[in-house]
């Protein structure tokens, strides 16, 4: 299929001021206009001509919507920081290391220095085959390209896969489940609060989109409570290179330990289904369990129950399992051996 | 805008994927106009209906109070068969109009559901019923030109009593029973694009063609349906139907009812069918 790269096509363009002028673009335009953050992953489907927005709202001269704030014991974070913004912050780092650690991750400075944690969240998944324009399921067709005999699927999904086997890509988002963060959406009824963990949808759902966010919906900041404030964290991503990559499989996880016990524990992995996945089973069944290698191995043994892996993702499921150990016990204790 | 979305294949082709799904409002508008446009009919212009004497009267004498109509099993399959249509026409659609929710999974099981209640419908319609009780025949066709030509004023003899169904509901079958085993057996071989538990996925079983055809005319009865059960509904509901709903569920028509519309000589009031009667 030919692509016209580099040219885009024309659209018009809507630079507001505050937030309310944003939603108000976004009500009055509907499924016409395309929201942009940072433009990281919006340009690649402009300049690709696969996605042909007629308005396009660039949110970056709307000033209340970067930076962060206090709020209760936790923090607020506008949807346009930047990844750096982010990484740069002392509370960030000092009280919530797991998305320090995570966005300190994602792919190289130039891109944590213009892309933005709302768009980071919000971004559309990488399969090749969707990105290539064909029309496939994500994109409203019949079929899944990915999920075909001969179809390279090396990084596609191994959970929850319903008809779309392409994966969520982003390093924040499962840090910001396993801290029980808060997105704050608006739009012209007004502002509505989800769980982050809820902000995320699989292909069963809705096939054609990654998260809750519809047409006239801006997510205006990110919430994180003070329930995981200075907790121990592990932050584990796994890439094909050491910079500019995105993550094959990561692990995001809290953990409150007492006596050598696990007291309370949030995990959650992506990388492995097309939305984040919190792995509410694992937590439920390590809690209270001493913080030791039987522990970590029944971790990582069920986090994979239920994987299918497709004809080249087979790796996925010990790595998934490992990566899983490790969020319980620590590097030194994770084995290799599949 | 086509009523079918159309995609280039992996081989640069023009392949049809699906219907537009905007055709699900034309159909449910169109039912609704249906329904509207009968409801005024029947409160301002229809005539009651009127009927050829059909036989001396001594042949009423035998028959009962409550004359059976549909056994438990074809009230059963009825119902399964109206669960599982409901359900596919639920899973299918709300999330068409924003309802979302994993439907895929749900939407087979009931076509499963479906798929076999109707192949049950087909054995015992074939073998154990009375297998063309349900097709036109040559008095419905008579009978139906004689009731137009006395609807538009002309003279005419008046029709005779229905058979065990009027032409209506044959008709009303006929189409049903194109819709539903299109969906049915485009549904069966779309199982194959998804992964079930039942069969391996097997996306290269046809031709991108051929996939999106199926895809188109699976789109097709299925919006069709919406349509088609809504009428169904209606009348089902409509109060001078409401003791041929009951027979679905009870089994049995009143004798007045049965002597009022029925003619014993299409349709025994045994269950057997007149022809066969006729033969015997
Ligand atoms: C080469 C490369 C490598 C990368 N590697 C990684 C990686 O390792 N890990 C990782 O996590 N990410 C990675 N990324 C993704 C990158 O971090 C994201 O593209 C970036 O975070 C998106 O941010 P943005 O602000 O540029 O988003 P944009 O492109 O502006 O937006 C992305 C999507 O989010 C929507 N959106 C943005 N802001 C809002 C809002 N406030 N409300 C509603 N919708 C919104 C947009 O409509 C769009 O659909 C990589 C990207 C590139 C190009
Ligand atoms: C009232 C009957 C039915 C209606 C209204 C209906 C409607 C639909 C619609 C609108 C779709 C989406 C098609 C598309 O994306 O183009 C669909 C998909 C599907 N239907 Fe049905 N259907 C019905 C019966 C059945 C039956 C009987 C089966 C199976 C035996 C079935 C199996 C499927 C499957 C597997 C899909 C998913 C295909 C995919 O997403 O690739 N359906 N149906």
């Amino acid at each position: 299929m030919a692509i016209v790269r580099d040219i885009m096509p024309a659209f018009e363009l809507f630079q507001p001021a505050t937030t309310d002028d944003a939603v108000g673009l976004l009500a009055k335009y509907g499924r016409d206009a395309w929201v942009m953050g940072g433009g990281l992953d919006t340009f690649d489907w402009l300049k690709d001509r696969i996605k042909r927005p007629s308005v396009v709202v660039d949110l970056s001269q709307v000033n209340d919507l970067t930076g962060i704030r206090p709020m209760g014991g936790g923090l607020e974070i506008g949807a346009l920081t930047t990844l750096t913004e982010i990484v740069r912050n002392p509370v960030v780092k000092e009280k919530f290391g797991l998305l320090h650690q995570a966005a300190e991750l994602v792919a190289s400075p130039q891109i944590r220095n213009q892309g933005t944690i709302g768009g980071n969240v919000s971004q559309d998944a990488r399969c090749w085959y969707y990105r290539g324009g064909w029309k496939c399921y994500r994109a409203g067709g019949n079929i899944c390209f990915a999920d075909t005999p001969s179809a390279i699927n090396r990084e596609h999904a191994i959970l929850d896969a319903d008809r779309c086997v392409a994966v969520n890509p982003s390093d924040t988002a499962p840090a910001l489940i396993a801290l029980e963060a808060q997105m704050v959406i608006r739009n012209r009824k007004g502002e509505r609060v989800v769980e982050a963990e809820d902000y995320f949808i699989g292909p069963a759902t809705d096939i054609t989109r990654m998260t809750i966010l519809k047409p006239g919906d801006l997510l205006t900041a990110i919430r994180i409570p003070d329930k995981w404030a200075g907790a121990t964290f592990y932050f584990e991503k796994v890439r094909d290179r050491q910079v500019w990559d995105f993550p094959l499989v990561n692990v995001a996880s809290a953990a409150v330990y007492s006596g050598g016990n696990i007291e309370r524990i949030r995990i959650a992995v992506n990388g492995v289904a097309a939305h984040p996945v919190r792995l509410k089973a694992v937590e439920d069944a390590v809690r209270g369990k001493p913080r030791n290698a039987a522990t970590a191995d029944m971790a990582g043994q069920l986090a994979i129950q239920g994987a299918e892996p497709l004809r080249y993702n087979g790796y996925k499921v010990p790595l998934l399992r490992n990566l899983v150990k490790r969020s319980i016990r620590g590097v030194e204790e994770a084995t290799w051996a599949s | 805008m086509g009523i079918v979305e159309w995609a280039t294949s992996p081989w640069g082709e023009d392949v049809p994927i699906h219907i537009s799904f905007f055709l699900l409002w034309v159909s449910a508008i169109a039912g609704l106009l249906f329904l509207i446009g009968h409801a005024i009919w029947v409160k301002a212009f229809a005539k009651p209906e009127k009927f050829a004497a059909s036989g001396p009267p001594y042949r009423d004498v035998h028959i009962p109070a409550k004359v059976p109509r549909h056994s438990l099993a074809a009230r059963l399959f009825h119902w399964v068969m109206a669960a599982a249509m409901l359900a596919l026409l639920i899973t299918a659609f709300l999330p068409k109009v924003g309802v979302q929710f994993p439907w895929v999974t749900y939407h087979w099981i009931a076509g499963i559901v479906l798929t076999a209640s109707i192949l049950f419908h087909i054995i015992h319609a074939s073998f154990y019923m009375d297998f063309w009780s349900i097709w036109p025949d040559k008095i419905d066709i008579e009978d139906a030109g004689r009731r137009w030509r006395r609807a538009t004023g002309k003279d005419s003899p008046a029709p005779r009593r229905f058979a065990k169904y009027p032409l209506e509901n044959k008709m009303y079958h006929g189409v049903i029973v194109l819709a539903g085993l299109s969906v049915m057996l485009t549904g069966i071989f779309m199982m194959f694009r998804v992964r079930t538990v039942l069969f391996p996925r097997n996306p290269y079983l046809f031709g991108d063609m051929t996939w999106g055809l199926m895809y188109v005319l699976h789109g097709l009865a299925g919006v069709g349906l919406i349509a088609l059960i809504m009428v169904h509904i209606y009348f089902a509901v409509r109060p001078e139907k409401l003791v041929i709903t009951k027979s679905m569920i009870f089994g049995t028509l009143d004798r007045e009812h049965y002597l009022e519309h029925h003619d014993p000589s299409r349709w025994a009031a045994d269950g057997s069918s007149g022809r066969a009667k006729a033969a015997s």
